[in-house]
């Protein structure tokens, strides 16, 4: 690979400067928050807080290892505290400090309250983490408005998804609520993906990302919605001694399916804005002409 | 107040990229680097189909995205309107890449020249640049050549030891650069004149390359 950013042409191309490693941040820091704030609804059930939190810690560390993995410099990270006037970069670096610092003392402690204030801390990183991408401005896909609904709502479904994988493995540890709960916001995460894909699809984004959507979508609605909605309503249904393995399975679909959701977005989708002209001028055929904007027309 | 602005002559601009090469020349750009780039566009069907070439780079947006998005405050905007780097703060995260609808900006992740990237000429070797290695670059409407040059009294766009490179070299005329602030700028007399546009400007930030495609009637 060549070591200089690698410029294609006229019409948008697929944006190469955040990798798998960028992708890694928004897996992590979303299954991660979003496992904190389902698994701290179940904490003062449960009284088994530690486990939950560093679960959840784990996953935010683990997507803040890898994009810190990708940036050129890493030994000047702390920079990264240096614009929280406007960077949503740096607001998420910043929200992170506490989010890490109650979510071990809510594993020190053991405390269910104190996993419910990380869980809080963690919905301001998933924020972030929304508005990071829709900051992007050179990223059609990625700047239009209902990306940061979609990023929280797939957070929380997929930290849903993980914890319904999680409790289901361990007997009595399943609250009841856990199956309904994801079958909503597996629900709600599918109507703002379809909301986002369909307003890309309205001249929101290049042809060429609108066509990376279209490709995903269909392992995106069955593998990542359907499947596992149809899993949860059996196991609803059917007698005790099922249900957990079908939760299991419907848990690890929902959270596979967001990831696959985000890797789409950030690697696939991702297409540059492009090179645009409003009018062809004076010359040759001595009449201006009418502009163009390949890639979008 | 000052605000340096750059038009391009879209009637007289014939793709010859001299453009490119003086900018490469002047600021010692990796290959595959071109701060200062031509793009060579066909719009319209057969019959009617035209060619147009187009100067692009960091169009120095009045609300740059690149400066809003930076973590580091790396990336800056001046008084003046030119939007820098600071080389020694950027932590090379990109997100500015991300964030340019214009790809302007550049990484450069090893020491890259032109005949190998273990055989760096006398002159590549000179003028390396460590601290540009890992974080993002871009146009800098070669600052230190206005800087320098406005210290002497002279004026950019007019005088060529002040004014851009890209500008200098520009056989056609089409590259001017100047003072929008300043309504007897050449950049203004031509925006005055002549029926512009700006690109990408549906998206609010700013752009300052404007294009010219007539005569104002």
């Amino acid at each position: 690979m060549s070591g200089v950013t690698q410029f294609e042409g006229v019409p948008p191309w697929l944006q190469r400067n955040w990798d798998i490693r960028a992708a890694g941040n928004f897996v992590g820091g979303g299954t991660g928050t979003g496992f904190l704030l389902v698994a701290s609804l179940a904490g003062f059930k449960l009284g088994l807080v530690w486990p939950l939190a560093l679960i959840g810690l784990a996953f935010v560390g683990a997507g803040l290892l890898c994009v810190w993995l990708e940036i050129g410099r890493p030994w000047r990270a702390l920079n990264v505290f240096f614009h929280p006037q406007t960077s949503w970069m740096t607001r998420e670096a910043m929200v992170s400090m506490p989010l890490f610092a109650i979510g071990l003392a809510a594993a020190w402690f053991n405390s269910p309250s104190l996993l419910l204030a990380a869980a809080v801390v963690g919905l301001g990183f998933l924020y972030c983490q929304g508005r990071i991408l829709k900051a992007s401005r050179g990223i059609p896909a990625w700047r239009e408005e209902t990306i940061v609904p979609l990023i929280m709502a797939t957070g929380i479904a997929e930290g849903a998804g993980l914890f319904l994988a999680l409790a289901s493995l361990m007997p009595g540890a399943l609250p009841a609520w856990a199956m309904p709960l994801f079958i909503l916001v597996l629900a709600a995460r599918f109507l703002l993906w379809r909301t986002y894909v369909a307003r890309l699809a309205r001249g929101g984004a290049p042809k060429k990302a609108s066509a990376a959507l279209r490709k995903a979508h269909p392992l995106i609605f069955w593998g990542g919605h359907v499947v596992p909605t149809v899993l949860l309503a059996l196991a609803l249904a059917l007698p005790p001694a099922v249900a957990p393995g079908l939760a299991v399975v419907a848990g690890l679909m929902g959270l596979a399916g967001g990831w696959y959701m985000k890797i789409v977005i950030i690697l696939r989708a991702a297409f540059n804005q492009g090179f645009a002209v409003s009018f062809a001028p004076t010359r040759g055929a001595g009449t201006p002409a009418g502009g163009a904007a390949p890639g979008w027309d | 107040m000052t605000k340096w602005a750059m038009v391009a002559d879209l009637r007289r601009c014939v793709g010859c990229q001299t453009c490119t090469a003086a900018c490469k020349h002047a600021n010692a750009t990796a290959p595959g680097v071109q701060w200062r780039r031509v793009l060579d566009m066909e719009i319209g069907q057969f019959p009617d189909v035209r060619r147009v070439f187009v100067p692009v780079g960091c169009m120095h947006c009045d609300d740059p995205p690149c400066v809003s998005v930076c973590p580091s405050t790396a990336t800056r905007k001046r008084e003046d309107g030119i939007v820098t780097i600071d080389y020694d703060i950027c932590i090379g995260c990109a997100y500015c890449f991300q964030a340019c609808p214009y790809q302007a900006r550049y990484k450069v992740s090893k020491p890259t020249f032109a005949y190998g990237d273990d055989n760096a000429t006398e002159n590549e070797r000179v003028r390396f640049k460590a601290e540009m290695m890992n974080v993002a670059q871009k146009c800098t409407f070669c600052v230190e050549r206005i800087d320098e040059g406005t210290a002497k009294g002279l004026t950019p766009g007019v005088d060529p030891e002040a004014t851009p490179a890209c500008v200098n070299s520009c056989i056609a005329g089409a590259l001017h650069f100047g003072d929008l602030d300043d309504p007897n700028s050449n950049v203004s007399r031509l925006l005055e004149e002549n029926e512009s546009f700006r690109m990408h400007e549906e998206l609010g930030t700013g752009p300052n390359i404007h294009y010219l495609w007539d005569k104002r009637s």
